[in-house]
């Protein structure tokens, strides 16, 4: 294995192990789950080449589970490289990675699947992939 | 307690507009050179508060900050439940013509923020001897689209909701909490499909690259200020369309994004500042 891509899966793991604590840090922002309250939903954060597959129930976040899936279903996907999602979570973030959106449209993130409920709870979702901000 | 009063008046004006009568808010402070201010696409003049109550500002400048109809306290025209809301680049531009007229302004300045930023270029291309100074915030000829906008209306997508979610993001983290959310309130009382219609002029009626070469700055200067956050309206986008136009004065604000006046207007104001001083000195 080569050094970068060494540091690539140090990255990788580095991220996967900030969204495992999606729970924990969903549940201690009451105003996020009041927020999201109407949202239950799977959903798959992929980091470079490891599937997150992200259970929402009632706003909270019930559990990160990591791939690889077989066959598992989920409703939309964020797909983004470990250095993307590093950049978005930084506390001051940068101009150009400060905002999921902002790396959809430069191609540095993708969303896909059925985006209805993305779109309808677009806020809270965007509050929940960037909670690991908060451990930065 | 006993209540403080800011020195802003606001008045409901009649007038005809595309052959339609409205009635239209407007507001407004200060005394000495027209400063009109036209807000972004789906929000309304709350924005120009800040400005709105600057002494720094109001002592040279008479600020005058209209809502367009279907925003903020103008209503609709008569018949509006009956018909798609679209904003075209010449109602547009002859409402903000129409607007100076019918308050009698003698060679104002205009400012507008996004598609406000957007109408201001096509100003300067078509009516440049009418305007003292133009100053386009988040202002480019055009630029990318990111979503597709028939998630801002429709039934299963809260309208409002939708519509501060997608703006979120382009405000800088550095502006204060109090003063984005303000920012998004805005939107999140937009009228249903509004802010969608106004993106009609910003993507498909008001694509200006071909009009743009016209504009000469010795006529009207024209400043262009863009917030480095800003990735609907990038810096690179100003700076592409500044490079058609001789004369046209970039700023890159740090710390601010796409809505420079309300998100942070503290920061804003280090930029405007001297922007109005200059336009004052050539007067």
């Amino acid at each position: 294995m080569g050094a970068q891509a060494a540091t690539l899966d140090a990255s990788a793991e580095r991220v996967a192990t900030l969204f495992a604590r999606l729970p924990e840090l969903i549940d201690a922002n009451s105003d996020l789950v009041r927020r999201g309250r109407f949202l239950t939903t799977d959903f798959a954060i992929i980091v470079g080449t490891i599937p997150l597959l992200v259970r929402i129930e009632a706003g909270r976040v019930t559990s990160v589970a990591r791939g690889p899936f077989l066959l598992r279903p989920w409703t939309f996907s964020i797909t983004a490289a470990p250095e993307t999602w590093l950049a978005l979570f930084k506390r001051v973030p940068d101009p150009g990675t400060h905002d999921l959106m902002a790396l959809s449209k430069t191609g540095l993130a993708r969303i896909e699947g059925n985006l209805q409920p993305f779109m309808a709870n677009l806020q809270v979702i965007k509050d929940i992939v960037t909670a690991p901000r908060a451990l930065m | 307690m006993k209540a403080t009063f800011e020195p802003i008046v606001g008045r409901y004006a009649h007038l005809t507009l595309s052959g339609r009568p409205h009635r239209l808010y407007i507001e407004e402070a200060g005394s000495g050179i027209p400063l009109v201010c036209l807000h972004t696409a789906g929000a309304d003049g709350r924005q120009f508060r800040h400005l709105l109550n600057d002494p720094a500002i109001t002592r040279d400048y008479r600020v005058i900050v209209f809502d367009m109809p279907w925003h903020g306290k103008s209503l609709p025209p008569a018949g509006f439940e009956t018909e798609e809301y679209q904003l075209t680049t010449a109602d547009y531009t002859q409402m903000v013509l129409d607007v100076c007229d019918a308050l009698e302004l003698e060679k104002p300045v205009v400012m507008g923020c996004s598609i406000g930023g957007r109408l201001v270029l096509n100003l300067a291309a078509e009516h440049a001897v009418r305007f003292r100074a133009l100053i386009g915030l988040e202002s480019a000829a055009y630029q990318q689209p990111w979503y597709d906008t028939e998630w801002l209306n429709r039934p299963d997508v809260h309208g409002g909701e939708v519509c501060a979610a997608l703006v979120s993001g382009m405000m800088a983290p550095q502006s204060p909490a109090e003063s984005r959310h303000e920012t998004l309130w805005m939107y999140k009382c937009g009228g249903p499909g509004i802010f969608k219609g106004d993106l009609y002029f910003y993507r498909v009626d008001g694509d200006l690259r071909e009009k743009i070469a016209r504009i000469d700055t010795s006529r009207c200067p024209l400043y262009m200020l863009t917030g480095e956050y800003d990735f609907s309206c990038t810096p690179e986008d100003t700076r592409r369309t500044a490079t058609l136009i001789k004369g046209a004065e970039v700023t890159i604000m740090k710390e601010l994004g796409h809505f420079p006046m309300s998100e942070n207007p503290a920061q804003f104001r280090r930029y405007i500042l001297p922007v109005l001083e200059k336009i004052k000195a050539g007067s």
